[in-house]
């Protein structure tokens, strides 16, 4: 920033105010510059998403709490409500950090600095995508859900299960509690959110309603409201969780992809002198620091609406 | 615009590392604290949920403006840069709060419907024109 800032204060010296050319506007090199205004129209399109995420989430009648659908690590963690995410925020952060030191590496011409610097990053942002990938495997193979089907969902009044010869059982629940619906089919899964049960049969039970894709409705007796003494089951949880989820961290995890995707080009290109021999401080490398901080920002704002609120 | 030196860029680095790790974890707290899972009982609140929702979204400006000022280096930047950049970002606030606001008029007005389809009135045998109608519509 500093060299090409130079250059350019000297032109703008010679003569009066910046029309007379030979001066950048803001003085910044244009690379820059669109870079930002790259920037500015991303964070418009992940806005737009995240709006839109805040109106369906209002005006659903129930929502699965994230605290409940997201309380799974790896190693067989459990019951661990938004670890996993905050351990994922922490490498993204950490990441951000060590792109600002290859920045300031680059500032002083130091080839080696700028690599060692670089490499980190890049490794935290892998890990960024391996525990993303781990997240979505455990959704989809795990717990079941997809763009269409929502298997967590949440209790509108309070109720009680019905045990399997269809009397209420002691498990309760007060409105508002979360649920999620598991498939019968696997036997021995160690499942997250399984709590050992037997493979159940499609079609009507006691205590539950097997349906055609092996999901159990479990049932049970409302005891609160204007509904209550009735006998309903679990239904799926908004379709638009699940759709929402998946395309916004999609959306984000591919930032994070060809981020990392272009910070090996680059990197690759400081290795081989190529900026070096531009003489302007490793811009280049500054540019692709400004996407990085970006992809986290944005991650700071996915990870406010998605998994805090 | 200051010019740090390097021992002193480098130290900045490493706040900003111990700043941002802190307030996400202040975030994860409160949020959680909100949920019931720290104090139980806490989640029965029935306000309880909106000042813990402002807290930590103003966390999240603090982060961004962070991030955006120091770690993109706005703040070293000419102030028209900023400004091109942000004034329009700001625009977002207020769709933010408009589509909010939609969507949770969504929810009553579909609530209305349902509650409205599940009355039933019993309509007067007796022909009174147009008066029955007003009563009608009312209802």
């Amino acid at each position: 920033m500093e060299t090409t800032e130079n250059v350019l204060h000297q032109h703008s010296e010679i003569q009066g105010g910046s029309w007379e050319g030979a001066s950048s506007p803001f003085n910044v090199s244009y690379g820059k510059l669109m870079m930002w205004y790259f920037l500015l129209s991303d964070a418009f399109t992940f806005a737009g998403f995240l709006i839109a995420y805040g109106a369906l989430r209002f005006s659903s009648p129930s929502w699965p709490v994230p605290d409940f659908v997201f309380s799974t690590a790896p190693f067989g963690i459990h019951n661990a409500p938004l670890i996993f995410v905050t351990i994922m925020s922490f490498l993204l952060i950490i990441s951000s950090v060590t792109m600002v030191r290859a920045v300031q590496e680059g500032h002083r011409e130091n080839k080696r600095g700028v690599i060692f610097w670089m490499l980190l990053t890049i490794v935290g942002g892998a890990g960024f995508l391996g525990c993303q990938a781990w997240e979505w495997t455990n959704l989809i193979g795990k717990e079941h859900m997809s763009v269409t089907t929502n298997p967590f969902g949440s209790h509108v009044s309070s109720g009680v299960y019905l045990d399997g010869k269809g009397n209420p059982s002691s498990e309760t629940f007060k409105a508002g509690a979360s649920y999620l619906m598991h498939k019968s089919e696997e036997g021995g899964h160690d499942g997250a959110h399984a709590e050992g049960h037997h493979a159940l049969t499609k079609g009507d039970h006691p205590n539950a309603f097997v349906d055609e894709s092996g999901f159990i409705h479990r049932k049970f007796k409302i005891t609160s409201g204007p509904k209550t003494g009735k006998v309903e089951t679990e239904e799926f949880g908004p379709k638009a969780f699940g759709a929402l989820f998946f395309f916004i961290t999609g959306f984000h995890g591919f930032h994070v992809l060809s981020g990392v995707a272009f910070l090996l080009i680059i990197m690759i290109n400081v290795a081989s002198g190529v900026y070096a021999s531009r003489k302007n401080g490793y811009e280049m490398v500054e540019k692709i620091g400004l996407y990085w901080h970006f992809v986290d920002l944005v991650w700071v704002f996915v990870f406010l609406v998605f998994y805090l609120f | 615009m200051s010019h740090k030196t390097y021992e002193e860029s480098k130290k900045a680095v490493v706040k900003g590392l111990f700043l941002l790790g802190f307030v996400t974890l202040i975030e994860v707290f409160i949020s959680l604290f909100g949920k019931g899972h720290i104090i139980p009982g806490i989640k029965d609140i029935a306000w309880i949920a909106y000042p813990i929702g402002l807290i930590i979204a103003f966390l999240s400006i603090y982060k961004a403006y962070f991030i955006i000022y120091e770690f993109m280096h706005m703040a070293y930047e000419v102030k028209g840069l900023a400004l091109t950049v942000l004034l329009p970002t700001s625009l977002l606030i207020w769709a933010l709060i408009a589509f909010f606001q939609e969507g949770t008029s969504w929810k009553a007005r579909r609530e209305f419907v349902k509650e409205k389809n599940a009355k039933t009135i019993e309509l007067s045998k007796k022909d009174e024109g147009f008066i029955n109608d007003n009563l009608l519509f009312r209802l």
